[in-house]
């Protein structure tokens, strides 16, 4: 992005111990804008990561600076059941009523309009999935933090789901920190790509292929073996 | 590496046999459907006619077990001496005032034992203890404490109900999916609106079931409070009826008290759909 955008997330020296260091040092700066993919194999600690990164989690060591609003979408939708979709989207507003329209709007961008009056377990996997995504960005966040998001959704869905959030994202413009396993996914949509490795960020590859990216793009299997070859899989 | 260590283990042959499965198509369903209703319906029809016939053909004597038509003239007696019209709202009182007393303390204590680690701390390890006494086994202690009148009854009957509200409750507001509760907290939501909005309403199937369980306990709380010396109400009708030897009125009495058991039930049950609309209807079968 943009040289003279302001840093938004920083992130220093985090260290987070299990029974082992599960992050022992890891240093992260996202400026307004950035979307980046953290890749990683298993269990080397980037759920951990998004965690602390979200204020869900205390690090026990570093320092962490991070936008005051902040959104998190995970694997799972996590709607609550019990309140319409609408008001799952406004959760954490003071006045629900009142940001009636808000949610509509937001509920729209992701083509779910429609849907703002159904209850929560009335919907697909995608759909639930897509709720998630309004309500994440409802609250215009500074920073967007999505683990796995895409991991549950069939293929078909999941390609649309990433012209989806490629769109949203774009239009909203906060910094984006997106945890998956898909190497493809990163390449396809994030500016940056980390892979995380033995506790602290081993790779940092800026993707300079043009937008939209197209796995037909010259650069695409090249910058995928390479990740690859990175992640130990080649 | 031999060839017997790499051999598959043998195919289980019946495992691949073909078989189709059954179709069930609408005419199907709405056999099963009509099935139901008749069998609802002839079943009880049957066992009613069996004991109209035990006393017309003379398999009981009419004294050990009334048929029916005696009941239903029992019904008749009590209505027409206006009986029944004095001691069903005594009665229902008793009931719906202790089960008030008990719910409500229920909920409190199990609000805040769930909600907070301070009111667990505080209330979970005593009310756990009491809850294993038998609510039965403290009616002499309670006649002891409180005599004979209308308090004794009130007291049983809150003690049997304060229980499972408390129990369903606790562990409703507990069992809240720590998920759900960190996708609020991701938002913003903190203290009283966290509960109010992700806590409370994903707990209200629990607290419902907790209800609906209290109410039966009331009424089972009930028959047990009107043995102790009831001066009016429906375990005073069968009590008097036991002593003027009239198996009849105490049937009847009995039956009331099924009949009142079944009307609860069905009131919880619609409670629980319109409080509930989100939850998916699931039947089995
Ligand atoms: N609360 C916890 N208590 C103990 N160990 C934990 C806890 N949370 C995570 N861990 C451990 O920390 C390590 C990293 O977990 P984390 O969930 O961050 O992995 P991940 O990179 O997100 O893996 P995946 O790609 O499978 O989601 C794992 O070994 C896990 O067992
Ligand atoms: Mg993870």
């Amino acid at each position: 992005m943009s040289p003279s955008a302001e840093t938004v997330v920083d992130a220093r020296g985090v260290r987070r111990v299990f029974d082992r260091a599960v992050l022992d040092g890891v240093d992260l700066q996202l400026r307004q804008g950035d979307f980046v993919a953290l890749l990683g194999p298993s269990g080397t600690g980037k759920t951990t990561l998004l965690r602390i990164l979200a204020g869900l989690d205390a690090a026990d060591d570093g320092q962490v600076t991070v936008p005051r609003q902040r959104s998190v979408v995970f694997q799972e939708p996590r709607l609550i059941p019990a309140r319409r979709v609408w008001r799952n989207v406004v959760l954490g507003s003071r006045n629900p009523r009142r940001d009636r329209k808000k949610a509509i709007a937001a509920l729209t961008e992701v083509g779910l309009a429609a849907k703002s009056d159904a209850w929560p377990l009335t919907l697909s996997g995608g759909e639930a999935q897509r709720v998630a995504l309004a309500r994440a960005l409802a609250t215009e966040p500074g920073l967007l933090l999505l683990d796995e998001p895409f991991a549950a959704l069939d293929a078909l869905t999941r390609i649309k789901m990433h012209d989806l959030v490629a769109e949203l994202i774009q239009r909203h413009n906060p910094a984006v920190l997106l945890v998956t396993h898909d190497v493809d996914e990163a390449i396809l949509l994030a500016d940056r790509i980390l892979i995380l490795a033995d506790g602290s960020i081993d790779v940092d590859v800026a993707v300079d292929l043009e937008k939209p990216r197209r796995r037909s793009d010259p650069g695409f299997p090249e910058l995928r073996a390479h990740l690859l070859e990175r992640l130990g899989v080649s | 590496m031999t060839t017997s260590e790499l051999a598959p283990p043998p195919v289980k042959e019946a495992g691949r046999a073909l078989e189709s499965l059954a179709v069930r198509g609408r005419q199907g369903r709405l056999r099963s459907a009509w099935r139901g209703r008749f069998l609802r319906i002839v079943v009880p029809a049957v066992l009613i006619v069996l004991w109209q016939l035990s006393s017309v053909l003379g398999w009981a004597d009419e004294f050990t077990l009334p048929p029916p038509s005696r009941i239903i003239a029992a019904y008749q007696e009590l209505w027409a001496n206006g009986d029944i019209q004095a001691a069903l709202p005594i009665s229902l009182k008793r009931a719906g005032t202790g089960l008030a007393i008990g719910v409500s303390l229920g909920l409190v204590l199990g609000l805040f034992a769930g909600l907070w680690k301070i009111g667990e701390e505080i209330f979970d390890a005593p009310l756990q203890m009491l809850r294993t006494i038998p609510f039965i086994a403290v009616v002499p202690l309670f006649i002891t404490w409180f005599g004979i009148g209308e308090t004794p009854k009130l007291v049983l009957i809150a003690a049997a109900t304060v229980f499972p509200m408390y129990l369903n409750t606790y562990h409703g507001v507990r069992g809240v999916d720590k998920k759900l509760i960190e996708s609020g907290q991701t938002f913003g939501l903190r203290g009283w609106r966290l509960a109010a909005r992700v806590i409370l309403p994903t707990a209200l199937p629990a607290a419902l079931t907790g209800l609906r369980y209290a109410a039966g306990v009331s009424l089972l709380a009930l028959v047990l409070a009107e043995q102790i010396n009831a001066r009016e109400g429906i375990g005073y009708l069968v009590n008097n009826a036991n002593q003027n030897q009239r198996p009849d009125i105490v049937i009847a009495g009995i039956l009331i008290y099924a009949l009142l058991g079944i009307v609860v039930d069905v009131l919880m049950r619609l409670a629980e759909h319109f409080a509930l609309p989100w939850r998916p209807r699931v039947a089995i079968g």
